[in-house]
């Protein structure tokens, strides 16, 4: 049983927006890291990069496969986690609190295209 | 199986002033090395091993028991064609004749070789239904790529730089997309359907003015045969674009269909998958690459021609063509792998060769049908040459198909490729070559059917697997995360 959270906009693709303000926190679900299994490497943009509402905006690497992460708000990059450089493994131990991207929101009616945590729920079938 | 494990490293063997051979006398003894610049003097010895020669053969040879390979045991490995390596190809290959040639020999004195590239071109070239062939490219991937330079010097010759698309479905190889990309093409994705093939409706909207061509697989990495592959096509082309055949499937297909007649372009052929030479670790690659009338100005140089000097004389020329995309290989590519594909044609012969396609499909589907009660197959029907169960058809205990794969093992068994195609979770793909007899297929599938039972009633057994190897399950992430490829680098290891 993965976990969800209330509260987080969800997308199809398995990532997670967590708002605050003007700010949008994007990292994959705890649904993905689990499919995924153990993550070795986390491809980032850089800060002030432009993300798009379903575009790659990097990939993330398990011993298991390659998958690219995708985009679910548009925006401007303005922070990196940058512990995953060296730890990618933190997306593992809590998918959630270990976010990717920090991004200032060109649009937040984006957010409507996304999902609540009930319907991710019923997405991923659990 | 048995539970002995040799797991030495040749460096552990080593003993200081050890050695297993004896050097002829220095006739160099004056040169002075501080001459040298000191740039090119090495600052301290190389790290490696003293051993005399018997512990090296015994050390080789007790590594090489701790290996599974296809002259081992039964390998299903999915989308990879890992077929028998036919003996009669390596005494050929081994020949001096071919051996001792050096490439920058003159033409006239390696008519033989030239011959062997020349008539296997022309065998390609026929069961392909495709016009022209070179053997220069060094792996599957590199002839992908070396395809797709001759897609964009098509597009180039008829003034149409801005044709950069390559359209490919969402269940293509890895190596499609990468091989576009190392083109300098741009990749757009097309769905599949339901039934696993590629969804026409979802095509048509991305064929424009822009599209260069689309990649395809044919039976898919799903082995479904595509069945729209003439509208596909015909679209493609009208929209200008060309058709690339990804050879990794070829060999079902092998004496029945023809890619060059379901109106594909451009192709190239995996010889270590459909043809029987070494794969993998095992050897050297080789991925010829095919096309159609109109497209083999573009194939890379060299080239072999041939020229008839009398009924029953030729003489075999190496030419560069002038609207050559350029090189991709030093010299012919790698004539060693070729001579063992020319090999294993000529065992077969046109009549034996027609048989390959069909044994494939007919052993896949037999092993399909097996199991379909203890594993899921999420598309039914006839398949082609491999197929794909997602995981156990009881999912209930938690046994993924990572233990599965692992527990084959345990029964002597490859594993069969895991996690691929990424369209279903617990993808397991398995494709038993032509080859393989009955017998060994009514084994395997026992045991398949074994680890299944064992999977309700013992799961922890199945989840722990594998408990007879050399080793047991390795650390992948840290072995993904701290590589140590060398000795030097072990030894500078703390802790493992």
């Amino acid at each position: 049983m993965s976990k969800i959270i209330d509260g987080l906009y969800y997308s199809e693709s398995h990532e997670f927006v967590k708002v605050e303000g003007d700010f949008g926190y994007v990292g994959i679900t705890d649904y993905a890291q689990h499919e995924l299994g153990n993550v070795v490497y986390v491809d980032m943009p850089e800060v002030d990069d432009e993300v798009e509402a379903g575009e790659d905006f990097g990939a993330v690497e398990s011993v298991k496969a390659a998958s690219d992460l995708v985009s679910p708000v548009s925006g401007t990059v303005v922070e990196v986690n940058e512990a995953l450089e060296d730890e990618p493994g933190l997306i593992n131990k809590d998918a959630f609190e270990n976010w990717i991207i920090k991004v200032e929101l060109s649009d937040k009616s984006e957010l409507d295209n996304l999902m609540d945590a009930a319907a991710y729920k019923e997405f991923i079938g659990e | 199986m048995n539970n002995t494990f040799y797991g030495k490293l040749i460096f552990e063997l080593s003993k200081e002033g050890r050695k297993g051979y004896s050097l002829p006398e220095n006739k160099l003894a004056e040169y002075k090395l501080n001459d040298l610049p000191a740039a090119l003097m090495r600052q301290e010895p190389p790290c490696l091993p003293e051993v005399d020669e018997m512990t090296v053969v015994r050390h080789y040879t007790n590594m090489s028991n701790n290996n599974f390979g296809v002259d081992t045991g039964f390998y299903p490995l999915g989308s990879c064609t890992m077929k028998y390596n036919p003996k009669i190809n390596e005494q050929m290959c081994a020949k001096p004749e071919f051996t001792q040639l050096h490439p920058l020999q003159a033409e006239a004195d390696i008519q033989g070789a030239l011959a062997v590239y020349y008539n296997l071109q022309r065998s390609l070239a026929e069961l392909s239904g495709l016009k022209e062939f070179t053997l220069n490219p060094y792996a599957g991937a590199h002839g992908e790529l070396t395809g797709l330079m001759v897609m964009r010097s098509y597009h180039l010759d008829n003034g149409n730089p801005n044709r950069v698309k390559v359209i490919i479905p969402d269940s293509a190889h890895g190596t499609n997309p990468a091989s576009a990309a190392v083109c300098g093409l741009e990749v757009v994705v097309v769905k599949s359907r339901p039934d696993g093939t590629v969804d026409v409706e979802d095509l048509k909207p991305l064929l424009d003015e822009n599209v260069a061509g689309m990649m395809m697989t044919n039976p898919n990495t799903l082995g479904i045969f595509e069945h729209n592959i003439a509208e596909i096509a015909k679209l493609v082309h009208e929209a200008g674009g060309l058709m690339y055949y990804d050879g990794a499937n070829l060999n079902p297909m092998l004496g029945k269909c023809r890619p060059g007649d379901l109106g594909f372009d451009i192709m190239h052929i995996n010889l270590h998958k459909t043809f029987s030479t070494p794969h993998g670790g095992g050897g050297p690659g080789s991925g010829p690459v095919g096309v159609r009338e109109g497209l083999e100005k573009f194939l890379p140089n060299p080239r072999v021609i041939r020229e008839q000097l009398t009924d029953d004389i030729y003489y075999y020329h190496i030419e560069d063509g002038e609207d050559s995309l350029g090189s991709i290989s030093g010299f012919l590519g790698n004539f060693g792998v070729m001579m063992r594909a020319y090999a294993y044609i000529l065992t077969l012969g046109k009549d034996e060769i027609k048989n390959v396609g069909p044994l494939a499909v007919l052993n896949a589907n037999y092993v399909k049908e097996s199991l379909k009660d203890y594993y899921e197959l999420p598309l039914d029907g006839v398949c082609k040459h491999e197929f794909v169960f997602d995981g156990l058809k009881d999912k209930s205990t938690g046994v993924t198909t990572l233990d599965v794969a692992k527990r084959l093992l345990d029964y002597g068994f490859h594993a069969p490729t895991i996690y691929f195609p990424l369209l279903f979770h617990e993808a397991m793909m398995i494709e038993p070559p032509e080859n393989e007899s009955k017998e060994t297929l009514d084994e395997f599938i026992e045991v398949m059917k074994k680890i299944a039972i064992e999977a309700k009633e013992n799961p922890e057994l199945v989840k722990t697997a594998p408990h007879n190897t050399p080793v047991r399950r390795l650390d992948d992430t840290k072995a993904a995360l701290k590589q140590i490829v060398t000795y030097r680098e072990l030894l500078s290891v703390d802790e493992l």
